[in-house]
Parts: C-alpha cells; structure tokens; sequence
C-alpha cells in the first residue's frame, strides 16, 4: 500500500488497515499477504509484533499520551486480579446463602457488588439459573462481550469464529464438544450478549458437597460452567 | 453493517479449540495492546464503545477472519490513533514523533488503574422514555440492512420472538457508534424458539434469547 492512496474513506481506511495488517504480520506493507496461508494459532505470529507494538508503546509515550506504570498495572490486574476466582465466590456465596440468592436473582449487579466486584463490562448483569431441566449458555456472536469484573478476560476459545457461529445454531453440539451431553428432554438456553447487558450462568451445585465449605465450594467452581459449557463438577475441575 | 463479524449460524469455522491452563495473554504484545487501548480509551476525545466495536467490524473481512483477537485490536487501535489525528503512519511505524509535535500528559496514571477497573460505565440512561413493548408480547426483529453499526444480529432478523425481559433504557448503538446521537431506548431480552430461527433441523427444546432495542422490533 503506497502512501500517496487517494484521501477518500474506503482508501483511507485501506491504507490504515493495511499498515496494521503489517504491523500484525511483522513484515512490509507491501508484502502483509505473503506470509498468510498458514494454519493460524499463537506459533504463527512472528515475535517481530512484540518489536512493532514496543514502538508503538514508545511512541504513545513520547508524545505524553501513556504513562507505562498505568499500563503495567492494567495488564497485572487482569492477569492477578480480575478473574474468575470473583465469579466463583459469587457462585459459592449464592449456593449456600438462600437470601443472597434471592438478591442476585433479582438484582444481579447490586448483588455482585456486595462481593466487591465492579467495573466495565459488568456494570448491568443477569444471572441465568441452570436446574436439571434447564441448561444456560452464554455467547456474543457479533464480537467478545463477557463479564470483565466477575470472570476477568476471555478465552480465546470463546472470542474464535468456530464457538461465536455454532453457538447459537448448534448449542447441543458445542456442549458436546466441550464434553458435556445433555439430555434430550433439557432446555437449552442459549443467550447472545448483543447488547451492554452481562450474563453468568449459576451452574447447579453438585450432589455430595453437602459438608463442603464456601471457600471449598468456590474452589469447584470453573469458568467455563460460568459460562455455560460445562457443569461444576466435585473433582477434575478445570478452568 | 452485514460484516463477517456477525457469525451467528455460520458453518466452516472448524472446532473449538479449548486450551487447558490459558494465560490471560498469550504474548506480551496482547497484554500491552490491550492496555494502550484501555488507556487510549480513558483519554476520551472523538470515541465511545459502539464506535471501538464499529471500528473492528469495518477491518477488511479477509484480514478480519486471519487475524488473532488482539492482532485485530493492534489494526483497530493504529487506525484510529492515524483517524483520529493523534499519529501519523510514519510515526507509528518508527516509533518516533515527528519533530515539534505537541506533549500531552497521561490522562490516566497507575494510581487510577484500581478506581478505573471497578468504575461503572455503563450505558444504560436515566431517560423518561416509554416502553413500546411490555413482557409477554410477541415480536419481529426489522428485517433492516444498515450499512452501519448494528447489533441486530442477520439470523434473527425478520424473526418472531417473545419479550421476556425489559432491561431499561440504553443508548442506541446504531446512531452513537457515528455520534449521531443516544437516542436513549428500551432494550428487552427477547426470547426465539431455535426452530423459528434455524428450521425443523433445531430441537425444538433448543430457545435463543437476544438483547435487542425498540428500534429492532415491530409487533409480530
């Protein structure tokens, strides 16, 4: 993409396009499609983007617009802080506190807030009750929306084109693939966040955690059945 | 706009590929252009959620469709720096500013990470606008094709549904992602039989519900 590219929007935003879909492939403008027909996964992008976004970084810094200590923290609170360790407290704290169950079912957000978390993307939340009759899944098909301050940032499974298309038209099939086969006479419930409204799924509490404690609770309790895509199991969690 | 980010029903996209043990960020590239857009957004000026979501669909759908979640973040975030006139592509690509262009001051320090993170932000809008639907009643999504934002989904337009929730008021994407304005409206979850969208193929134990806005709906 030469520089000189008429003025106009389409291209405009072409060039601009352009200039990051070299500064994502790690190459020359001119040459960004050369190094495309790879299988695309986390291997395939070239380090040189740690180089690219490092000057970029540079720059925004230079001209006074960031200040790297802010970045620093942002990144460390959505690696250390913001989790889904918070949505498993409220899961745990909804499971053995029939009052507060109440409350989350009916104001979810002022619920939530009672535990701490707040933020964006989870400033008006609902929480969908799964039973053994109905199953509750959650996706955004048009982008990513999911809730930051209870379940911290997405997996890149959930962000992907495969989970985002299926979801919606094939619920039963994407449950399977995540390993969980519900029974026919199950509702399935699938809810695509396309407005700024949040969703966590209450997944249902297993059988023998009777004696268990909260904290022991929270500690079954996994992202991906916050989401929809797997039950809350007494051992094998996974995240 | 009718962009390949609007998946929902599409086939061909492969599995799912569900890595056990995920680190929030893959490379330190992600968590860094993750937090220059957050520190960029908290900069304020010509931008606003709508208009950030507006700028990934707008991305050329074959480069849309190759990119990583954060290589699309990367391409949104150099666009509008260049559109919005904060750098030049020269600049970006050396890293550099240009000699005698002007020094701001971060909008945002590390010590209002903690406050910025937890702080609501939302849309909702505290407007006296009446509800044109109520809980209970059926409706069709617009059979609508705007070239712009949208965020009614194309699988379920033209679709029948029923209302079971109403969410309040909200800004209205579709004019705010131009700054044409909130027009602040009813949002309701509105809940489609999975045959309704899909055929006789869907279970009809199979239910979708999306969160759409009065200006999608008419009465079914």
């Amino acid at each position: 993409m030469a520089d000189d590219d008429p003025v106009g929007r389409r291209g405009f935003l072409k060039s601009a396009a352009a200039t990051a879909a070299s500064m994502a492939a790690g190459t020359n403008v001119g040459h960004a499609h050369e190094h495309h027909d790879h299988d695309h996964d986390h291997q395939a992008v070239p380090s040189d983007l740690n180089l690219r976004v490092k000057a970029l970084e540079s720059l925004l810094v230079e001209k006074g617009l960031v200040d790297r200590a802010a970045l620093d923290a942002i990144v460390d609170t959505y690696e250390t802080k913001i989790g889904p360790r918070n949505g498993a407290r409220v899961v745990a704290r909804a499971w053995v506190d029939p009052a507060y169950k109440k409350r989350l079912m009916t104001d979810a957000t002022a619920a939530i807030a009672e535990l701490g978390y707040t933020g964006g993307q989870g400033e008006d939340m609902v929480v969908l009750e799964n039973t053994p009759k109905i199953h509750n899944l959650v996706v955004c098909t048009l982008c990513s929306c999911y809730p930051w301050p209870i379940l911290g940032l997405p997996p890149v499974w959930y962000k992907s084109a495969p989970y985002r298309s299926r979801a919606v038209i094939d619920p039963r099939g994407v449950l399977r693939e995540f390993g969980l086969q519900l029974p026919d006479d199950v509702e399935v419930r699938v809810w695509d966040s396309t407005a700024e409204v949040r969703y966590l799924v209450l997944p249902e509490r297993p059988a023998g955690t009777e004696q268990m404690t909260e904290e022991q609770l929270a500690g079954l309790v996994t992202r991906d059945s916050m989401v929809g895509v797997a039950n809350v199991a007494v051992t094998g969690a996974t995240p | 706009m009718n962009g390949v980010h609007d998946m929902g029903g599409m086939h061909g996209m492969g599995p799912i590929e569900h890595e056990k043990d995920e680190p929030v960020f893959h490379e330190w590239w992600e968590g860094r252009i993750y937090a220059l857009t957050r520190v960029v957004r908290a900069g304020g000026g010509r931008q606003n959620l709508d208009n950030s979501r507006y700028r990934l669909e707008r991305l050329p759908p074959a480069e849309y469709l190759r990119m990583s979640y954060y290589e699309r973040w990367a391409a949104r975030l150099v666009n509008q720096l260049i559109e919005n006139g904060v750098a030049t592509r020269e600049e970006i690509e050396s890293g550099t500013p240009a000699p005698g262009s002007p020094k701001a001051t971060p909008a945002l320090t590390a010590a209002m990470v903690p406050d910025v993170v937890t702080r609501r932000n939302s849309t909702r809008r505290d407007a006296a606008v009446s509800p044109r639907f109520k809980v209970g009643q059926r409706v069709r999504a617009r059979n609508i094709n705007p070239t712009g934002h949208t965020r009614l989904p194309r699988y379920a337009r033209g679709k029948a549904g029923v209302v079971v929730r109403d969410h309040g008021v909200f800004l209205f994407p579709d004019t705010n992602a131009e700054f044409l304005g909130e027009k602040p409206q009813h949002v309701y979850s509105v809940r489609f039989a999975a045959r309704e969208l899909w055929g006789a193929q869907a279970s009809s134990r199979d239910f979708i519900h999306l969160d759409l806005w009065d200006d999608y709906l008419d009465r079914a």
